[in-house]
C-alpha cells in the first residue's frame, strides 16, 4: 500500500492498534443531559474483530462514532481517551482527521440507501474516496473502483460501476458500501449493524464476506450488532453493552457459552435458538434506565433477579474471571453461572 | 425448438439496469410532455430572434417617420403596423424581446449564483451563520418584490445597469432560501456523514455532494423566476425606471404606446402580448421541468 499512514498503521500484532480509556459521552441541551456512554474501556489488537452487543440506546452506536469523532460537537461531551494506531483521536486537527478517516479507519452503515449519494454512480462514489487519500487520476480511481467492487464480490462489476445506488438490490449496495470503506485499505472497520437492513440470506453472505475481507487484510473490525447470531458469527471477542456500560466481555467462546452477567444471561436466554417449539421464550422483566437519569450503582440491578442492596451502592468494578473475560458484578464470585444457554449458538 | 434456443438470450437483455445519466434521463421525461416541448420551441424561437434580431428585422427599430404613424397591422410593407413615431412595430418587438430577455435572465443568473452562495453557507454551517444570513435576506423579503425593485431602482436611477442591479437584489433572498432548505435537508443526510466518515472535509463535501444535490429545486426555482423577473422589468421601464428611450423595449413600448388606445389598440395591446406569451412559456416550461425533475413543490 503506498498510502503511508496505513502502512505505519499496522506496527505489530502485540500492541493494541485501538485502545479506549474510561470513554463517557454525554449530549447536552439546555433542559437536560442525556449520558448515552459512561465509562468505556476496551482495546482492539490489530487483526481482531470486537463485536459491540447491546439494545437500541445502550450506546453502542455513539461509541462507535466518537472512535472517529462523528458525534456533533457543539451538543456532545466527550471525556476520556481514545487512541487509534498512536493516534489521540480528541486531540487531533480537522486536517489531519479527514486524512486519517478513511484510511486508517473507515465505517459502514447500517442503512445502505441513504449512506450512498442518490445521484451518483457506485463508481464515482467509490472514485471520489480513492482520489480524496491518493491523488489518483480519475482514469485511475475508475479502475480501483472496478478492483474494488470485484473484490466484494458484486456480480458483474464493470455494469454496477455505472449504477446509481437506486438500481441496485440492499445486498449489492451494501456491498458497494463495504467497497468504499475498504479503498484505502484501512486498519481499521468501524461497522455499525451492517446486515440489519438485509434480508436474512443476504445478511449471512455480507457476513461471511466482511469476515473473509477483515482476514484477508488483516483489518481490526469493530462490529456493533444488537443480533447474538450475528455476533458469533464474525467475532473473536464480545462486548455486550448495557446503559452506557461494558458489563461483560471476553473472547466470543467465553461470553455467549459461559455467560457471567445476569444480563447477558438474560439476552442469550431471551434468543429464540435451540428453544423447544411452544415453549415460552424467556424475557427479562422491566426496560432500560433513563439515560437522562441513570440509577446509582449497576444499572441493570432494578431489573435483576440477583440484585441485592449493594448493587445500588456503587458502579461495580470490573472483575477478571480469566485473562480477557471480565465482568461488572459484584454477586460473579457469588454462584456460578446459573445454565449455559447458547450451546446451540454456532461458535466459530 | 427455436423457442428453446431464444429464451436464454432474452433473459439477460431485460435484466440489464437501465443505465442513464441524470440530464439523459431528465430528457427522456420531457420527451413525452408535449405541452412543455411546445412552449420550448416558443422559448428557442423569441431567443432566436433575440439572437440574430439585426438578421431578422426588416427594419431599424429606431428610425422614425412622420408620415406612417400609428399605421394598422399589414400596412403596406410594415407587417406588424407601426408605432405612434412611426417605426416598424415588427423590427421593435423582434429587439425589444433581446432587452427582455437579458432582463430576465441575467439578473436570475446572478442571484442564483449569490443567493445560492448563500444560501448553501448558511444551510452547511447552520448555528448564528444561519441565523445572520437567513434574517438579513428575511430583511429583504419583507417587502413584495415590484416594490423592492421600483425602491432599488428609483434609488439608484434609471438605466439598464441600474435596472439589472435592482432585479438581481430583489431575487437574492427566495433564491438564497430555496437553496438554504435544500442545503439543510441534505446536510443531515446519511451519505453526508458517510462522506465525513471517508475522510470529506466539509468543502468537498459542499462541492462533490451538496451541489448536485440541490440543484434540481434551485434550478426549477430558479426558472420560474425568469418570468417574474421579464414582468418586473418590464414593469420598470414602463414607469420609466428601467430602459430609456428610444431603446426598444416591450416594458417601454407598452409604456409610450398606451396613449394611441383608442386610435390602434390592437397595436398598443402587442408588447404585452409579448410580455405575456414569453413569461407564460418561461413559466410553463419550468413547470414541466420541475415535474420531470421530480422537485416538490
Amino acid at each position: 500500500m503506498s498510502d503511508p499512514v496505513s502502512a505505519s498503521a499496522i506496527p505489530d500484532r502485540t500492541t493494541p492498534l485501538v485502545a479506549v480509556r474510561d470513554l463517557s459521552v454525554s449530549f447536552v441541551s439546555r433542559d437536560e443531559t442525556v449520558r448515552a456512554v459512561n465509562g468505556v474501556s476496551f482495546d482492539v489488537m490489530p487483526g481482531e474483530a470486537l463485536c459491540i452487543i447491546g439494545e437500541s440506546g445502550s450506546g453502542k452506536t455513539v461509541t462507535m462514532r466518537s472512535l472517529m469523532r462523528l458525534l456533533p460537537k457543539h451538543r456532545s461531551v466527550i471525556e476520556g481517551g481514545i487512541s487509534v494506531a498512536g493516534n489521540d483521536i480528541q486531540a487531533l486537527d480537522e486536517r489531519r482527521l479527514s486524512q486519517l478517516r478513511g484510511s486508517l479507519m473507515a465505517m459502514i452503515f447500517q442503512e445502505p440507501m441513504t449512506a450512498l449519494d442518490p445521484v451518483y454512480t457506485i463508481g464515482e462514489q467509490i472514485a471520489e474516496v480513492v482520489r480524496r487519500h491518493t491523488h489518483a487520476t480519475r482514469p485511475a480511481a475508475m479502475a480501483r473502483a472496478l478492483e474494488l467492487l470485484q473484490l466484494v464480490k458484486v456480480p458483474s462489476p464493470e455494469r454496477r460501476l455505472k449504477a446509481y445506488p437506486h438500481e441496485l438490490s440492499g445486498g449489492m449496495r451494501q456491498r458497494a458500501m463495504i467497497a468504499i470503506a475498504l479503498a484505502c485499505q484501512p486498519a481499521l472497520l468501524l461497522a455499525d449493524e451492517p446486515t440489519t437492513a438485509l434480508d436474512a440470506t443476504v445478511q449471512i453472505q455480507v457476513l461471511i464476506l466482511l469476515r473473509k475481507l477483515q482476514k484477508e487484510f488483516g483489518m481490526a473490525l469493530i462490529f456493533v450488532t444488537h443480533d447474538l447470531s450475528v455476533a458469533a458469527q464474525i467475532a473473536d471477542r464480545v462486548a455486550v453493552m448495557y446503559a452506557g456500560r461494558m458489563v461483560e466481555q471476553g473472547s466470543v467462546r467465553e461470553v455467549l457459552l459461559n455467560p457471567r452477567h445476569p444480563y447477558t444471561i438474560g439476552m442469550l436466554s431471551s434468543t429464540l435458538h435451540g428453544r423447544v417449539r411452544g415453549q415460552d421464550i424467556e424475557t427479562i422483566p422491566g426496560s432500560p434506565p433513563d439515560l437522562r437519569a441513570l440509577p446509582p450503582g449497576c444499572s441493570f440491578a432494578p431489573r435483576c433477579s440477583r440484585a441485592i442492596e449493594s448493587c445500588s451502592a456503587a458502579v461495580p468494578a470490573p472483575i477478571v474471571l480469566s485473562p480477557g473475560h471480565d465482568v461488572r458484578c459484584i454477586r460473579t464470585q457469588d454462584q456460578p453461572a446459573p445454565f449455559s444457554p447458547a450451546s446451540t449458538l454456532a461458535v466459530s | 425448438m427455436s423457442l428453446a434456443t431464444a429464451t436464454p438470450d432474452i433473459i439477460p437483455a431485460t435484466a440489464a439496469p437501465r443505465r442513464r445519466g441524470y440530464w439523459r434521463a431528465l430528457w427522456h421525461k420531457l420527451r413525452y410532455d408535449y405541452v412543455t416541448l411546445f412552449f420550448l420551441t416558443i422559448i428557442v424561437l423569441i431567443f432566436a430572434a433575440a439572437i440574430f434580431a439585426p438578421l431578422v428585422a426588416p427594419f431599424d427599430p429606431n428610425k422614425t417617420s412622420m408620415v406612417y404613424r400609428l399605421k394598422p397591422i399589414g400596412y403596406r410593407h410594415f407587417f406588424l403596423g407601426t408605432d405612434e413615431l412611426g417605426r416598424d412595430m415588427l423590427s421593435r418587438l423582434i429587439y425589444g424581446g433581446r432587452m427582455s430577455l437579458m432582463m430576465g435572465f441575467v439578473p436570475v443568473v446572478i442571484a442564483t449564483c449569490v443567493g445560492g452562495f448563500f444560501g448553501v453557507v448558511a444551510g452547511f454551517t447552520g448555528g448564528w451563520v444561519n441565523m445572520l444570513i437567513m434574517r438579513i435576506m428575511d430583511v429583504f423579503y419583507a417587502f413584495p418584490s415590484v416594490l423592492l425593485a421600483v425602491a432599488i431602482s428609483g434609488t439608484l436611477g434609471g438605466g439598464v445597469g441600474n435596472g439589472l442591479i435592482a432585479l438581481t437584489l430583489v431575487f437574492i433572498p427566495p433564491l438564497c432560501r430555496v437553496a438554504e432548505a435544500a442545503t439543510t435537508q441534505i446536510r443531515t443526510r446519511d451519505f453526508v456523514e458517510a462522506a465525513r466518515a471517508s475522510g470529506a472535509s466539509n468543502l468537498s463535501i459542499i462541492f462533490f455532494h451538496i451541489l448536485r444535490n440541490i440543484v434540481a429545486p434551485v434550478l426549477v426555482y430558479a426558472s420560474s423566476l425568469i418570468s417574474v423577473s421579464i414582468l418586473l422589468a418590464s414593469g420598470l421601464s414602463f414607469l420609466g425606471l428601467g430602459v430609456e428611450p428610444p431603446t426598444a423595449d416591450w416594458g417601454l413600448m407598452l409604456s409610450t404606446l398606451r396613449q394611441s388606445i383608442y386610435v390602434q389598440p390592437l397595436i398598443c395591446a402587442m408588447p404585452g402580448a409579448a410580455i405575456f406569451i414569453a413569461s407564460l412559456s418561461f413559466n410553463l416550461v419550468s413547470d414541466g421541468l420541475r415535474q420531470a425533475m421530480d422537485v416538490r413543490a
